[in-house]
């Protein structure tokens, strides 16, 4: 099975893209199964969807966890929690990615195993949402990369998805998306289909007894985002970010740009907080796309703290 | 008659037109509001007849659809979540009114907190009312399901309004293929609305509201509902059965697979239970005895069925998709019920929640369910009900916490501040 996730914002055409791909496939003779998902409708928020494409009826439903291929239209979007970019991506996935920086370079911030393409329109756009094409451009690289979707069958399906749009539209949709499908000419049936999680050895889920919480901790209340504060000292700090280097990933780019204090250095790819100068924002702890930055009160830090010196000093 | 991928939604609404209805009163609402969208749509263009009206609320909405059903027109209506709650009043006074009509509902998680991704919580909350309710796993179901529900409705041993029931965004957002029936063919399934007594003309008042006192009365009309949503059970499988002939496709009440000689089962509704097959699979190809029932039918509940098909197992996984607070699984309860007092030795009927909210369920959290009731089996002893929640997702709620906490934190120090600062 095919297992196609695309990313993008709100107004980028990603849903649009999954479709044509998926009637691509559909029309070369495949089992298909497309879906958007997004939760406030808005241009520019992150949406992502996907597709599976089966030489049999497919079961398998819901978010693609163990993607083949990963195609974003935003680089901006990387960074992005909510976005979910770079979930489930190893070295079996291509990543496709639309930016202007080099493919070194993403495998760098990201301290990737996987290949990279980079999808580079060269185009100044003052707004992200308004990038003209990018659906269209996604669709016919993601075509070619499948090495089984014909050219013919891409058109049509352009056909098909856009046909309510009148001529001009279509005709310049299919111009970007045939130009991208011959740009990927050399990457032709660069992914590949992604095998099965086997019942004789697998990764336990690692379920827990949810322990009871009163409801001061568990009622659902969120409160208004704090406006910046001016700290000077780390001394004011309630909350202390710790990393668990077994769980970080090292895409020390994030959490090290991420941070509004410049706090966290990087030394050989490994983010290290100045707790001199952390304000405990907890940005980190947010951004970090692994939850590999743990927060507990500043007091029981330093208790922990003393009590490692002691044993120091003993 | 045309193959083509559709989402859950354009299914119902290719499920709707096909059944040509004369009558849609809408409210829109996330994840359903496609529904409505392409039907308006098709009206507008003259593709199909038919008037579709905007009501002011989901209360409205469902009284309007129980009147024009007791006018004697054919009626369809959709809605989901909030929106099958705000209308719950009027869909307990509407199934008295004995006038059928279909009603899809999108299943979506209940606030609070509020959410769009789907669990049963929603359709579970009709389970009493007296609607029908067939539980769909796949876009085709949806389509074929409203088809059977209109006939299943007017069917004169039951005439009660359906509840046709489809996942939010794992249906109603997921383009499948889809075998569209042609016009003639499903009209012909479907056949005309044969209202019998039901009707309404202006010179001729009919109260369909009558009052009751004394239990007496009251008990009479009450159960006689029920014994109409009773022979929902056999009316169900004829037409379903003919339904098969005609198209090919079976949809019985209870959906069997690879269960036939198998030791151990997964039991669960509407569209996750797909994942399960592909479990099922997958452990089959490892050697297990393991298959999958999905009751299709759940109001009337298929108890008879579900007891020959879960008798003489080692061991049951009954996964449900809701969670009755201070209770559990209702699915679980439902079976447990059904199972209670039967002869022969009882399989072990161990309950999992999952999927709470669109909460995905992984393949190997099937496989993990499997060893649970095998282990379970063979000690003889039934396993605490277990969530389906991982430490990771723990850690993600911390990670929310401590971002509240640490905003909280700010928010006072700020105010603390002011006040400070207006002394």
């Amino acid at each position: 099975m095919y297992r196609i996730r695309f990313h993008g914002r709100g107004g980028q055409g990603m849903k649009t893209a999954s479709r044509i791909l998926g009637t691509a496939f559909f029309l070369e003779g495949y089992e298909v199964q497309d879906a958007p998902r997004y939760g406030a409708e808005r241009r520019g928020a992150p949406i992502f969807a996907y597709v599976r494409a089966d030489s049999k009826p497919i079961n398998e439903r819901g978010i693609i966890l163990n993607p083949d291929l990963v195609i974003v239209a935003d680089d901006s979007l990387v960074p992005v929690p909510a976005a979910g970019v770079m979930a489930g991506i190893t070295a079996h996935t291509l990543l496709l990615i639309n930016s202007n920086e080099e493919e070194s370079e993403w495998r760098h911030r990201l301290n990737l195993e996987c290949p990279v393409l980079i999808l580079s329109l060269k185009e100044e756009v003052s707004e992200r949402a308004e990038l003209p094409y990018i659906g269209a451009t996604c669709t016919g690289a993601s075509a070619r990369l499948t090495g089984v979707i014909s050219n013919r069958a891409l058109e049509q399906a352009i056909r098909e998805e856009l046909s309510e749009l009148g001529t001009t539209v279509i005709e310049k949709n299919l111009e970007n998306a045939l130009a991208a499908y011959e740009s990927m000419a050399d990457n032709e049936g660069a992914i590949t289909e992604g095998g099965l999680a086997s019942a004789d050895s697998y990764a336990l889920p690692g379920w827990i007894d949810l322990p009871f919480e009163d409801a001061r901790t568990s009622a659902p209340a969120i409160y208004a985002p704090a406006t910046s504060v001016e700290v000077k000292t780390g001394l004011w700090r309630t909350q202390r970010p710790i990393i668990d280097y077994d769980l970080c990933k090292k895409c020390w780019w994030i959490c090290g740009s991420y941070c509004p204090d410049g706090a966290i250095e990087v030394e050989e790819s490994l983010p290290i907080i100045d707790y001199d100068h952390c304000k405990g924002c907890l940005v980190c702890v947010a951004q970090c796309p692994s939850h590999a930055i743990e927060a507990i009160p500043e007091a029981q830090a330093q208790a922990l703290e003393a009590e490692t010196q002691e044993g120091e000093q003993k | 008659m045309k193959r083509t991928l559709l989402t859950g939604n354009a299914a119902a609404a290719w499920g709707a037109r096909l059944a040509n209805v004369d009558y849609i009163p809408s409210f829109p609402i996330t994840p359903q509001t496609e529904i409505i969208e392409s039907l308006s749509e098709w009206i507008d263009n003259g593709e199909m007849p038919g008037r579709l009206v905007t009501l002011e609320s989901e209360h409205s909405m469902i009284t309007a659809a129980g009147s024009a059903a007791a006018t004697g027109i054919r009626t369809f209506s959709a809605t989901s979540s909030q929106g099958l709650l705000y209308g719950m009043e009027m869909l307990y006074t509407v199934s008295g009114w004995r006038a059928p009509f279909v009603l899809v509902n999108v299943s979506r998680g209940l606030s609070s907190p509020i959410t769009l991704e789907p669990d049963h919580n929603d359709i579970f909350a009709a389970r009493d009312c007296g609607f029908l309710q067939i539980h769909c796993a796949s876009c085709q179901e949806i389509l074929d399901s409203i088809l059977i529900a209109y006939r299943l409705g007017e069917d004169a041993r039951v005439r009660l309004p359906v509840i046709v029931n489809m996942d939010g965004f794992y249906l109603s957002f997921t383009r499948e293929p889809v075998v569209i029936p042609d016009e003639e063919s499903a009209r012909e399934f479907v056949g005309n609305f044969d209202p019998e007594n039901i009707h309404f003309s202006a010179s001729a008042p009919e109260s369909q509201a009558v009052a009751v006192l004394g239990g007496g009365p009251y008990s009479y009309f009450r159960y006689e509902t029920h014994l109409a949503a009773m022979n929902g059970l056999a009316a169900y499988e004829e037409i379903a059965e003919e339904f098969g002939q005609r198209f090919g496709r079976s949809h019985s009440a209870v959906e069997s697979y690879c269960a036939d000689d198998a030791d151990y089962l997964f039991v669960m509704l509407g569209s996750f239970a797909t994942k399960a097959k592909e479990a099922v699979d997958r452990l089959r190809v490892c050697g297990w005895s393991i298959g999958l029932v999905r009751p299709r039918l759940v109001r009337p509940f298929p108890a008879s069925q579900l007891q020959h098909l879960l008798a003489d197992r080692k061991g049951i996984a009954v996964i449900d998709q809701n969670i009755s607070m201070g209770m559990g699984g209702v699915l679980h309860s439902e079976l447990a019920t059904a199972l209670y007092g039967q002869s022969g030795k009882q399989p072990i009927l161990a309950s999992f929640i999952g999927a709470l909210g669109g909460r995905d369920i992984a393949i190997e959290e099937f496989f993990e369910i499997a060893e649970v009731i095998k282990q379970a089996a063979s000690s003889g002893v039934t396993p605490p009900p277990r969530l389906l929640y991982t430490r990771e997702e723990l850690r993600e709620i911390r990670k929310l916490q401590a971002v509240a906490r640490a905003e909280r934190d700010e928010l006072n120090n700020n105010s603390g501040h002011k006040k400070g600062e207006a002394q």
